[in-house]
């Protein structure tokens, strides 16, 4: 009965996958024996629904859509727990940053919400060239249909004059937002050579 | 009147990053005042611009190396070697640039996307690096006009400041010291503290707010119990989810917590004889007037005793 499971993982087994984890990371993730180490450092392994090991073993194993599509890696909060305690030198903490890349690349991102944070935080950063925090929390929340996230905090926040009510715009704005062009581009023409 | 040190007087370039304008205004304000005190000069990077934080890493290392390399090519344009930040989230995106640029593969990517001259001769160092081994505690302790003799004070590093050790180059990456031997210096007593670096919860407090309520609820209760009357830290994150979202981790916990959370610049600061007000102690969130309390009534006490010896 159990071979059901093994023949699963054979079918489902990408080999290229590891590879391609390997070259991002620059991480040579074949080195890990599975000692469990960085899942006991982790102190998000309580969220995850593959602890830090395993993924590390479903990368061995070549099963891109399960490790790309899991929560763990949206939700590791790359705290070096993990790295700094692997035995076999491996930067798991950069595997799991890898992960996240790859899975936002391949559009198979769990932490939909997580991401959406993140764009929105990088959106001000394109616009003003610093990011505006008093901005980043309704447009969030907007966007995320969750418009009371931290509602509670808000007057205690202005009532200690912490959130000035202005974006500060960085004069050489337009060379920050000439980055993420030149990046954007550099992005689809490294694409193009893949494809 | 204390004697008035003059160390040599040191400048570095100065990169206080977007929270330090905002949210966490006091650490800037703290850290100004302290360098200032030290004799170190710091002269804050024209027109800077985000590092790119967690977002940017998580979406290409490579545009966070260009976010932050931006940063770093205006220093070094000024001619400056090294450029400090407090924040260890800017810290380690100044240090990503720094390896990208030196990779010989991501080099290129890198120049182009940034489109600065960049000759990468510069280094990025934390406060507390520049604290601890550039200034010294001995430097600390003898600027020190007003001891935190009375006050138990533990240290909480958090994840960043010496992790990962081969990139950080600082401090020991499980049982870090150097805001233990600060703490000391300013004459508090520093009660071993096994949750030095144990995660806060980091950026999750608006996307996952629970993480946040469990980690950091951990961390204020081991300070709790090893009997502290404070917590320092060096890190504006950590400082927003111990202080700010203290609230949220007593419901989170049906506890009732009332720990103030200082950035280590603020100790110093107090130690140094500056005013709570120029220091920015007002804008904690969980008020520390018990802690000036014991500090002011400390203060009268040594007063009265100098004044019978004379």
């Amino acid at each position: 009965m159990e071979r059901v499971h093994t023949l699963a993982i054979q079918a489902t087994s990408d080999p290229r996958f590891i590879g391609e984890v390997e070259r991002a990371s620059g991480q040579q993730i074949s080195h890990c024996y599975q000692c469990g180490n960085c899942s006991a450092s982790c102190a998000y392994t309580y969220v995850y629904d593959y602890p830090a090991n395993q993924i590390m073993r479903l990368v061995q194993l070549g099963q891109k859509d399960i490790v790309l599509t899991s929560k763990a890696i949206w939700l590791c909060a790359a705290c070096q727990a993990c790295t700094t305690r692997c035995p076999c030198n491996i930067d798991v903490a950069k595997v799991m940053e890898s992960l996240r890349v790859l899975s936002r690349q391949e559009k198979k991102v769990s932490g939909r919400d997580i991401q959406l944070f993140y764009d929105e935080f990088l959106k001000l950063v394109k616009r003003f060239g610093r990011v505006f925090e008093t901005g980043l929390l309704p447009l969030f929340g907007m966007k995320a249909k969750k418009p009371f996230t931290d509602m509670d905090l808000a007057p205690r926040v202005i009532r200690k004059g912490k959130l000035g009510l202005i974006p500060h715009k960085v004069k050489g704005r337009k060379h920050v937002e000439g980055i993420f062009e030149r990046f954007e581009a550099y992005c689809s023409r490294r694409e193009k050579d893949k494809g | 009147m204390p004697v008035e040190l003059k160390p040599k007087k040191t400048t570095v370039a100065y990169y206080q990053g977007c929270s330090l304008e905002q949210m966490a205004s006091e650490f800037d304000v703290s850290t100004r005042v302290v360098c200032d005190a030290l004799g170190v000069e710091l002269v804050e990077i024209p027109d800077w611009s985000c590092c790119g934080s967690t977002p940017a890493h998580s979406y290409d290392p490579l545009l966070s190396a260009a976010l932050s390399g931006r940063n770093l090519a205006i220093a070094e344009q000024q001619g400056f070697d090294v450029v400090m930040t407090p924040c260890p989230g800017c810290l380690k995106a100044l240090k990503g640039a720094l390896k990208v640029f030196k990779d010989p593969n991501k080099r290129e990517a890198f120049l182009e996307i940034l489109q600065m001259p960049f000759q990468g001769n510069i280094q990025a160092v934390s406060n507390l690096q520049l604290y601890f081994e550039t200034i010294g505690t001995e430097a600390i302790r003898n600027r020190v006009t007003k001891p935190l003799t009375s006050l138990s004070i533990v240290p909480y590093y958090g994840c960043l400041i010496s992790r990962p050790p081969d990139f950080m180059q600082f401090d020991d990456p499980e049982n870090p010291i150097s805001m233990d031997r600060i703490l000391e210096a300013l004459g508090a007593s520093v009660p071993e503290f096994p949750f030095k670096t144990e995660c806060c919860g980091a950026t999750y407090g608006v996307t996952r707010n629970e993480i946040v309520g469990k980690l950091t609820g951990r961390i204020l209760d081991m300070a709790n119990r090893v009997g502290a009357q404070a917590i320092a830290v060096s890190c504006p994150l950590c400082q927003q989810n111990l202080d700010l979202r203290q609230a949220q981790v007593n419901r989170y916990w049906r506890r009732d917590f009332h720990m103030p959370v200082l950035y280590i610049s603020q100790f110093m600061g107090l130690a140094f004889g500056v005013e709570p007000e120029s220091l920015g102690i007002d804008k904690l969130f969980v008020e520390a007037d018990s802690l000036l309390d014991i500090l002011s009534r400390e203060g009268e006490r040594d007063q009265s005793v100098g004044g019978k010896m004379a």
